[in-house]
């Protein structure tokens, strides 16, 4: 039982876990349990647009028209994209290719700022003319009613609640991803440590996951 | 259990250093990964709370002691029942059993060096101390007025009470009992000692592993709960406030699908910890090892379903009632399960009359009355008259107070001398155990028949009928309050001077029974081994004959 020699001596073994395979297998466990907990988190976000327009069936039907299409869209395909690129990334480090895993991490990395930058542009249009969530809401095509009917706030709420809770798993995501690859440069990682890399990959295509969700769900649904 | 023949000879020896003196000085424990300093950090911390918790409801019953509201105005009596409940649920009860006792046992029974993300784990600590910073701030700045289940639309936007870092406070506690709860799953899946399959696995394992699903699972909902509660409060949104077109049913169902779940995150560990004191103070197997581990993960799945019952006078449907009833009385199954099996436990055991027994029976005594009395609450038709009374107060008290607490209790004193090294005096435990039993029967019992006949759940003033039993609470509650402060007064004189613990002073051959007492740093010399299971006593003890 005690005798893995070559794995016991492996530099990147944590000293309460007793085999290489074994820390491996519990931080990758570990990630999985992560990503599982923020699906019920962004879970209860899907609740609440469920019960919103389960309330407002007309709103919702009048209010996504004044979301950009071509605007979620290429932000769709860029996170698509930024998600190959991490898949590549998380492939170069497995195999020992330090410039691959520094390219495609900053490329990643690149592709999760074009993602906020457009956000950047949809949102100033948005507060721009005025439809914006709550108190806030001034845009004139579409009244706001303070009764209970049509309210095409509330659509704009639950729209900056999700789009804007999504956009901050963005900005962390970026933040763990520069440190992915100071790292990367450093040449921490290797065919024997990439457990970090493919965690932040894991994330990261969460994050892509539920934009898709998110993309169909706000704009193209009528 | 172990490679080598009988537990005593190869008990470990850790001569002079164990985990408390390793290594010195405060920085040394507050930048610990040690998992037993961790949940020694944990422990006083939610005792600390426990004790502002209990200042607070020893407030509230001293208002109550008369009908008229002479001691506070009515707002501040809001306030103080609802920092009692938010300090008790979020900062004392979640953590209660899993972050300290969790933390320190578990590994050890599963003969881990420590949990599987150790930094992690600290991390979590000081994540809790942070939202308890939160919760802090709330007491001093004036309080919370809505009660700790924060009902909308009066948190979203009437209220004047500083709701904003109560919330953030409840946001910050639930990421560190989402973190504890991961790194307990990974731990139990992935760090067993060789030989401990699943079906060898102490049942405080079990529990803590259920728990911790439950953890993972459910928090993050009232993240979101919490988040869009703040939103609405600072933006108006509109989604819960009726005034802008929102639901406040839809609130309730989001608290409660955490907060129903969360009650079995409270009182499952304790369940596992009644488990264990049980067999090894009776020195008897455990009756039905799989039945009780099952139920802990049956009540886990079960309690995800039930949330509807707090909701039965919110105007939902009377067909969502109607199920929320019937699977209500489902999850009441497996916990009857459980306490048959303890009984049979003891059945023809060698007895051990010591305080841990002493509160493990008070422990049954207890949560049988709290868990039937759920059944009343449960039906539809009872509850229309019980809703919102003195009887929902003194169920949840029996359950979550005195099961968790007893149970808590228990733990304490079961492990005492793993923890610290030293033993508590028997004889102070059981005279504490009388005042603490009694004094706790008598503040809660009372509640039923008030609130069976009406008397209804936060007013500081109340009608003159319910008087004797309000004064009846109030002077059990003093007479509780006296019996935990003994309890604290003897634990510390043991650690100041009391008597150095033996190896193994209850027999018991889990795995955590075969470390030094107190343990070594690192737990174990080299890998336990699990030969057998962990209530295979090899013969019956004869000094308890």
């Amino acid at each position: 039982m005690s005798s893995q020699s070559a794995e016991e001596h492996s530099p990147y073994l944590a000293h309460h876990f007793h085999t290489k395979d074994q820390q491996d297998a519990a931080i990758k466990f570990g990630m999985w349990l992560f990503l599982v907990q923020e699906l019920l988190f962004f879970g209860g976000l899907f609740m609440a647009y469920i019960a919103m327009r389960y309330l407002y069936p007309d709103t919702f039907h009048d209010a996504y028209l004044y979301l950009s299409i071509p605007m979620g869209a290429t932000n769709t395909v860029v996170l698509l994209f930024s998600s190959l690129t991490m898949a590549l990334a998380v492939r170069s480090a497995q195999v020992n290719d330090t410039t691959g895993l520094v390219r495609y991490t900053a490329i990643t990395i690149a592709c999760a700022c074009i993602f906020l930058v457009v956000k950047y542009f949809e949102y100033s249009h948005k507060i721009h003319v005025g439809l914006l969530p709550g108190d806030f809401y001034f845009f004139k095509e579409l009244t706001p009613v303070e009764a209970v009917h049509d309210a095409p706030q509330l659509f704009f709420s639950i729209y900056f609640v999700m789009t804007g809770t999504h956009g901050l798993h963005v900005l962390i995501g970026i933040g763990v991803l520069l440190w992915i690859l100071i790292r990367a440069k450093r040449g921490d990682f290797n065919s024997d440590n990439y457990a970090p890399v493919e965690n932040v990959g894991l994330y990261w295509h969460l994050v892509d996951l539920i934009w898709i969700f998110l993309f169909p769900l706000l704009y193209l649904v009528k | 259990m172990s490679t080598a023949a009988p537990t005593q000879e190869h008990a470990e020896h850790g001569g002079d250093t164990n985990y408390l003196n390793a290594t010195k000085g405060v920085m040394a424990w507050l930048t610990t990964v040690d998992h037993k300093r961790i949940g020694v950090m944990y422990l006083v911390a939610i005792l600390s709370f426990f004790l502002i918790g209990g200042l607070l409801a020893l407030a509230v019953r001293t208002e109550l002691y008369t009908p008229e509201g002479d001691i506070f105005s009515a707002g501040t009596y809001n306030r103080l029942f609802t920092l009692h409940g938010a300090v008790m649920v979020f900062l004392v009860l979640v953590p209660a059993i899993p972050a300290s006792i969790g933390n320190f046992v578990m590994p050890l029974q599963i003969g881990a060096k420590d949990v599987a993300f150790p930094k992690l784990n600290l991390a979590s600590y000081y994540i809790y101390l942070f939202g308890a910073v939160f919760m802090t701030y709330t007491l001093v700045a004036g309080g919370v007025d809505t009660g700790w289940t924060f009902y909308t639309p009066y948190s979203s936007g009437h209220s004047d009470g500083s709701v904003i870092s109560a919330i953030s406070g409840a946001f910050i506690l639930g990421f560190s009992s989402i973190l504890t709860g991961l790194n307990f799953l990974v731990t139990i899946h992935k760090m067993r000692a060789p030989g401990m399959t699943w079906r060898k696995m102490p049942l405080f394992v079990w529990a803590i592993y259920a728990t911790s699903l439950i953890q993972v699972l459910a928090t993050p909902v009232i993240a979101i709960t919490l988040f869009l509660l703040i939103i609405e409060r600072a933006v108006g949104i509109g989604i819960f406030d009726p005034a802008l077109g929102g639901d406040p049913v839809l609130f309730q169902h989001f608290f409660w699908f955490y907060s129903h779940p969360v009650v079995y995150v409270m009182v499952l560990p304790a369940f596992g910890v009644i488990s264990e004191t049980i067999t090894v103070h009776s020195r008897k197997h455990i009756f039905g090892y799989m039945a009780i581990a099952g139920s802990s993960v049956a009540i886990a799945g079960i309690g995800f379903l039930v949330w509807g019952h707090h909701l039965f006078m919110s105007g939902q449907s009377e067909l969502s009632g109607a199920i929320f009833s019937f699977i209500t009385f489902g999850v009441a199954i497996p916990t009857a399960i459980k306490v048959c099996s303890w009984i049979a436990t003891l059945w023809k055991g060698s007895i051990r009359y010591n305080t841990t027994m002493f509160y493990t029976l008070g422990f049954i005594w207890i949560f049988v009355i709290g868990g039937l009395t759920g059944l009343f609450l449960s039906t539809l038709a009872t509850d229309v008259h019980l809703h919102d009374t003195y009887f929902v107060v003194a169920h949840f008290h029996y359950v979550m107070m005195g099961g968790v607490l007893f149970a808590l209790i228990c733990a304490i004193h079961h492990w005492w001398h793993k923890i610290t090294g030293v033993m508590f005096d028997e004889m102070m435990g059981k005279v504490t155990f009388v005042v603490v039993f009694i004094g706790y029967n008598l503040t809660f019992f009372p509640q039923f028949v008030a609130g069976s006949q009406g008397m209804p759940r936060r007013y500081h003033q109340y009608l003159e009928e319910f008087a004797i039993y309000m004064q009846l609470s109030t002077i059990g509650s003093y007479l509780f309050a006296l019996g935990l402060f003994m309890m604290l007064g003897y634990l510390i004189r043991s650690i100041v001077k009391g008597q150095k613990a033996p190896q193994n002073p209850w027999g018991g051959v889990s795995l955590e029974f075969e470390t030094a007492t107190p343990p070594d740093e690192h737990n174990f010399h080299e890998q336990p081994v699990c030969r057998k299971g962990p209530y295979d006593f090899d013969e019956i003890d004869p000094s308890m004959a």
